[in-house]
């Protein structure tokens, strides 16, 4: 905790008299450099870890031979290449909607259970949260390879892209209008060109990512479900279709990008 | 057949069958699922119904463009034209500007999380550049510093400002900025306020 009081100061300093001449987002850039060794991330990790080796559900088994796409039990690397398409599920998943399938299908655990808290409160804490941080944080270092070699995965980055066009409710707001052109920021939070590879890289590689302002791992699926809060639509549904298509447009353009994840976020 | 006219029908057979293998949407099919997909995977959540993925004409036609690419002339000045019919002017353009200058900071409202009591906001300092003070300005619109300074207070610039506010669409086709009167976010007295933060000389705007 004194690392983060030392560099919670440090940004106090960044951010007063002479130094305003940096931009905010050096400060934060530093602050996050600063704490990034203590991420309070690891914590969610070593949670996670936990939840997936124990026994659980009424078939009373670990999530240890669950396929995330490199054969059962494989975890290390096993998000650098998700979105992916599934054969026994016949579906284009995510690291999220995968979990779940496991849950139900290697566990027994009814549908409803394993969806019902994805994003957790002060009050409840998510295993969703803690498993996402285990395996994402075993793909650490690793370059993003999104391969669309099925179909369905190249159908879903189309209809993903797509999405990310596509302008609706009140404010006439899409992805792209904020993630859509290079430099642009809202009051002073940079916004990253998700269409072009470099801002697409850094923006992908750090989600996963713990929230300071928020004390928590907040997943890819929550930054997809607030981004369009903001826009004014209605709830994005947990590992529905629409998320998987967004995502897997997002993860390719992210591909060469090196896994940073779970990361240190404002 | 002869050899020769064998290898004509194989050649492009076989490019065709290559072209199957990796076959694409056509852009009217990826459009069309990418609908049919996100109105099975939201939910009505708060005040947001799911009335709100149906798009209008504007949204349909914009949803075609990327930010900032030009828009084809032809399209652009349909829906100008329409948008700009649309437009309702109430007898005082200008208000106050100080209660502008509130609108200019809420960013709250018909969000999911807003209750139906939150202020709804015009948000105007998140993508513009208002005033020499707030340095808290993004910059997804164009700077708007010195906006009625330079422009002056006429009849004509008051039409526009407050017309551009109800209906970016009518002036620039598939603009990023919400159309705060023709979509009823924001009331004719707000938009007044904010026409007055954009043009009264007291104003920070113009300082």
């Amino acid at each position: 905790m004194s690392r983060l009081s030392i560099a919670a100061g440090a940004l106090l300093v960044l951010c007063s008299g002479s130094a305003m001449a940096q931009t905010a987002s050096e400060g934060i850039e530093r602050y996050r450099q600063m704490i990034a060794e203590g991420n309070p991330a690891e914590l969610f990790e070593a949670k996670g870890e936990d939840i997936w080796k124990q026994k659980r559900g009424p078939k009373k088994i670990s999530l240890e031979q669950c396929d995330l796409g490199m054969g059962p039990g494989a975890v290390v690397g096993a998000y650098a290449q998700l979105p992916r398409y599934f054969k026994d599920a016949d579906r284009v998943m995510d690291l999220e909607t995968r979990l779940v399938y496991c849950m139900v299908n290697l566990q027994g655990i009814a549908e409803a259970d394993a969806k019902k808290n994805p994003y957790s409160t002060p009050e409840r804490p998510s295993d969703m949260e803690s498993l996402v941080s285990f395996v994402t944080a075993e793909s650490k270092g690793l370059k993003m390879n999104v391969a669309l070699s099925h179909q369905k995965e190249r159908d879903m980055y189309q209809i993903g892209e797509k999405m990310f066009y596509f302008r609706g409710g009140p404010h006439d707001f899409a992805c792209a209008t904020c993630h859509g052109e290079d430099a642009k920021r809202i009051r002073l939070q940079d916004l990253p060109n998700l269409t072009n590879q470099k801002d697409a890289q850094r923006a992908y590689t750090t989600w996963p990512a713990y929230r300071v302002s928020q004390g928590t791992v907040r997943t890819f699926q929550w930054r997809l479900f607030d981004c369009f809060r903001q826009q004014r639509f209605p709830a994005l549904e947990f590992t529905s279709d629409a998320a998987i298509a967004l995502t897997t447009f997002l993860a390719k353009n992210a591909n060469g990008g090196t896994l940073a994840a779970p990361a240190l976020k404002r | 057949m002869s050899i020769k006219s064998v290898t004509f029908l194989v050649i492009p057979a076989a490019t065709l069958l290559l072209t199957a293998c990796v076959t694409s949407l056509s852009e009217d099919d990826a459009q069309q699922r990418a609908i049919s997909m996100m109105k099975s995977s939201f939910k009505a959540e708060g005040q947001a119904s799911l009335d709100r993925l149906n798009q209008d004409n504007v949204q349909t036609t914009c949803s075609k463009y990327r930010p900032g690419e030009a828009i084809p002339k032809e399209v652009a000045d349909k829906i100008e034209k329409a948008q700009f019919a649309s437009i309702q002017y109430p007898a005082k353009l200008m208000g106050d500007w100080k209660a502008g200058e509130r609108v200019a900071q809420i960013g709250t409202g018909f969000q999911f999380s807003d209750g139906p009591t939150a202020p709804v906001g015009a948000n105007c300092y998140a993508c513009h550049r208002m005033s020499k003070d707030e340095i808290s300005y993004g910059t997804i619109g164009p700077s708007l510093y010195q906006f009625g300074k330079l422009r002056g207070t006429s009849q004509p610039i008051q039409q526009y400002t407050y017309g551009k506010i109800y209906n970016s669409n009518a002036f620039s086709a598939c603009s990023s900025m919400p159309r705060f009167g023709h979509s009823k976010i924001l009331t004719e007295a707000q938009m007044a306020d904010l026409t007055a933060l954009l043009l009264d000389p007291a104003s920070p705007v113009n300082q």
